[in-house]
């Protein structure tokens, strides 16, 4: 097959939010940059986050990156490291104006200011009670967000590869990372994208799970690429399940609003979380909302005909409010529940949403990897910003919020690595080796004579099942320990999927069955790091790791308290400490401590 | 709603460039599960039957604006629509006016050079405060109603003006995103943004057929906001 050539100084895989500000800056600084994206960029899934962005503006109530910080390192159940939240918590602030600047919607307070609304897991001074922290455009926050960071793109000229797909990481004999080859799916034709810097902002990987808040395109692209480049992926086992996505329908219903007011109730009509987070109650954080929902649905306080879901109920506040600060709630809720929230609460569930791993970054937004001695040694002219990412900075598990604050921080940062090191002319354009190609080519070269073996559709559907079933909200030693045969077991038959479609236009049966080849790492990855972390913590329950005296909620600081680092090729599992200190001396390390809300 | 197990006939347009001398529309059936309650979840069956199915799609959930396509005539996004809803065959096309690359995928192009081409991002060249710039609630009220679009193209190709004049009348999607900036407090550049518009093709070809109106999925009104672009041209007549 022939093989283009295309060089830049940077290429960016992606075009949501972390790609699009990663982007502007390396455009406004004027350094020739690709940005490639499987679709056009306001249709990334970024667009379909909700609630709002994180920020201590304090515009409606006091508060402080420091409680901030606190927050989200609780929230991580200290699996996060305390210098990347501190640095994230920290430029919040600056991120946020910034993108107010570019023309970004947020809805506003009486005195002109952003408006901010309370979410789980936030609060003031350290845990005691709510905060208004969530800067929000209604409840279309991300759509508001991916479209004023587009058009900022637009103004700075930045050259978009549309409905290109990224297929493989392409290094030389010595590790370095010079671009990667991608498909132009209108043509089929494959390219070279030969560069100084490669930015990861691929995305998330819901759609490894049955039932998933993820759009069809979340597959795990650029931890499939990593993973098969042979670099670890980080704290894979932590997988958020959102508490309240729609009943049967899977789409997510933002956390928001419980921040204006809404409440989970069980089939008796109970407030239930009342006995779970007396504090927080409904704006407890993501994991321990979803497991206590989970635990009424078991204890057959569920609600409709199969007890299998609970209501949240927003019928007590005014329809003004409703109308005004949830209104595509409300159009989600009568279009896929059938219900008008204004009238009748909405049948949720916890469903898959987010995942805390990734690959391995430190706060510059640049990809490390063991090396030598140095657990985290950067990868030469290698970075990724956003869901794709691990910093960690959402540790074991996320708070709402946090997600669209990480892509601005951090895809901001990740671009001004790449900047301060070309200008430092650290960023050489080492050359191409003989076999760039030679990966992906041999993988669409199989797909293309491949004329039996398992329909991609059935192999998805087998570790999408796999991954509910053994991996789901609770987990169980027993389920893990066969998961983990299951996983692989798919994974093998996943080597040999075949599509009939053979067309070089538009082909979506061959784009399907690539993304499930990147979906099968992520599994793989997921399954086995999990089963190996033998503690609960955050978002990874199970049950040989209950509540004890000796360890609450699970948590086994002594044993545990470090981050998962898996290898495709052997699935290898090695694992690095946790950055337990800060940046800088402006705060103290937050003490390891047990996690109530 | 009916939502048990039943069999959903469709005619589907089909082309495949690579092997088809020309178009040809395709009767196709399917069965579906109680689940399946949205066209898209159909067509997702549908290509798991026949996987040279080609169509685009990805939040299903409306707001990604993936998945518009002309089904029994009228444009709409798949992911929205109750199948059980649909006549049967239901009939599925490519958004009108558009060049088909494959089956029920269009070449966006033309669709997306008229919504660049109105600048759309804030313009203010004031070197920008240290906080936000303010903005009262009443002015971002002004907002509601435009920042919402998605860009899915129903309305666009909804429109006979645009048929004619993809290339020369900036369609009602790009309008209503001109107006999105034009009405922001924020943005200085409306005179300019006027100016831009003061031609025969990019504005003053909207007939306000309102096509646009009756398909936006978003039920935003790109013909109200065409109509304020062009009061206030007279206005500054005036």
């Amino acid at each position: 097959m022939n093989v283009a050539k295309r060089t830049f100084d940077a290429v960016i895989v992606g075009a949501g939010g972390a790609g699009l500000r990663a982007a502007l800056q390396l455009s406004e600084a004027g350094l020739k940059t690709a940005v490639l994206s499987k679709v056009f960029p306001t249709r990334s899934h970024t667009v379909a986050a909700q609630g709002g962005v994180a920020a201590s503006l304090g515009n409606s109530t006091e508060d402080h990156w420091h409680w901030h910080m606190y927050d989200t390192v609780k929230g991580s159940d200290w699996l996060g490291d305390q210098d990347a939240i501190e640095f994230m918590c920290k430029k919040a602030n600056e991120v946020v104006v910034e993108l107010e600047h570019y023309g970004m919607p947020f809805d506003r307070t009486d005195n002109g200011k952003i408006y901010q609304r309370p979410f789980g897991g936030h609060s003031m001074n350290y845990g005691k009670s709510p905060v208004m922290r969530s800067c929000a455009a209604a409840d279309r926050t991300g759509h508001a967000m991916l479209h004023a960071l587009y058009q900022r793109n637009v103004r700075a000229r930045t050259q978009f590869f549309v409905e290109w797909m990224a297929l493989d990481l392409i290094r030389d004999a010595a590790g370095n990372v010079l671009g990667v080859t991608a498909l132009e799916l209108e043509t089929g034709e494959v390219s070279v994208f030969h560069s100084r810097a490669t930015i990861f902002a691929t995305g998330g990987s819901g759609r490894i799970f049955y039932s998933s808040t993820n759009a069809f395109t979340n597959t795990g692209d650029g931890l499939g690429m990593v993973a098969r480049a042979g670099i670890p992926l980080e704290d894979m086992e932590f997988w958020q399940f959102h508490p309240t996505g729609v009943a049967g329908a899977g789409v997510l219903i933002t956390e928001g609003v419980r921040g204006e007011g809404g409440i989970l109730r069980n089939a008796k009509g109970e407030r239930f979380m009342e006995r779970y987070a007396p504090n927080l109650k409904d704006l407890a954080s993501r994991d321990v909302v979803s497991r206590s929902m989970v635990t009424e649905i078991n204890a057959g306080l569920g609600c409709g005909s199969d007890k299998d879901y609970v209501l949240l109920d927003i019928t007590h506040l005014s329809p003004e409010i409703i109308m005004k600060r949830l209104p595509g709630i409300r159009e989600i809720s009568i279009r896929f529940a059938g219900v008008d929230p204004i009238k009748a609460p909405i049948p949720v569930v916890p469903t898959c949403h987010y995942q805390m791993g990734g690959i391995p970054t430190n706060y510059k937004g640049q990809v490390v990897q063991p090396e030598g001695g140095d657990l985290a040694s950067p990868v030469h002219g290698f970075y990724a910003a956003g869901e794709c990412a691990c910093a960690s900075v959402h540790g074991a598990n996320r708070l709402g919020t946090n997600s669209l604050l990480d892509l601005l921080v951090f895809g901001k940062s990740a671009g001004e690595s790449v900047v301060a090191d070309f200008k430092a002319g650290q960023l050489d354009l080492k050359p191409l080796p003989e076999d760039a190609a030679d990966r992906s080519l041999a993988r669409l070269a199989r797909l293309e004579s491949q004329k039996e073996g398992h329909s991609v559709n059935d192999v998805r559907l087998s570790m999408q099942r796999t991954m509910q079933k053994h991996a789901g909200v609770f987990r169980f030693k027993e389920l893990l320990t066969e998961g983990v045969t299951r996983i692989m077991d798919v994974a093998e038959s996943a080597k040999s999927t075949y599509i009939n479609d053979k067309s070089k236009v538009w082909n979506t049966a061959r784009q399907e069955a690539l993304e499930l080849d990147n979906m099968i790492e992520v599994a793989k990855a997921t399954m086995i790091s999990a089963e190996a972390r033998k503690e609960s913590r955050g978002a990874h329950v199970r049950d040989d790791a209950p509540d004890t005296p000796e360890h609450p909620n699970g948590r086994d600081d002594q044993n545990w308290l470090k981050h998962t680092l898996w290898f495709s090729a052997d699935n290898r599992l090695e694992y690095k400490p946790v950055h337990l200190k800060p940046l800088s001396d402006d705060v103290e390390p937050i003490a390891l401590a047990k996690r109530t809300y | 709603m009916q939502t048990s197990k039943r069999t959903v006939h469709f005619k589907i347009y089909r082309y495949d460039p690579d092997k088809d001398a020309k178009p040809y529309m395709q009767d196709i059936s399917v069965e579906l599960d109680s689940t399946d309650k949205k066209l898209l979840d159909a067509m997702v069956k549908l290509k798991a039957k026949d996987d040279s199915l080609s169509f685009r799609r990805s939040c299903r959930e409306g707001v990604c604006g993936s998945d518009a396509v002309n089904i029994n005539g009228t444009n709409a996004l798949a992911c929205l629509t109750d199948v059980d809803g649909l006549a049967q065959p239901i009939v599925l096309r490519p958004l009108p006016g558009l060049p088909v690359i494959r089956d029920l995928i269009v070449d966006m192009t033309q669709f997306f050079n008229q919504y660049h081409s109105v600048k759309p991002y804030l313009i203010n060249d004031e070197p920008p405060p240290e906080r936000e710039r303010l903005q009262s609630p009443e002015e971002r009220e002004e907002l509601n109603g435009l920042y919402e679009c998605i860009l899915c193209a129903c309305c666009s190709t909804a429109c006979p003006s645009f048929w004619w004049n993809p290339d020369k009348f900036v369609g009602p999607s790009g309008l209503l995103n001109a107006y999105r900036f034009i009405a922001d407090t924020r943005d200085q550049a409306a005179s300019e943004r006027l100016d831009d518009l003061e031609d025969p093709y990019r504005l003053f070809r909207c007939h306000t057929i309102m096509n646009c109106v009756a398909v936006c999925p978003k039920s935003l009104n790109p013909t109200r906001a065409i109509n304020k672009i062009k009061e206030m041209m007279v206005s500054r007549m005036v």
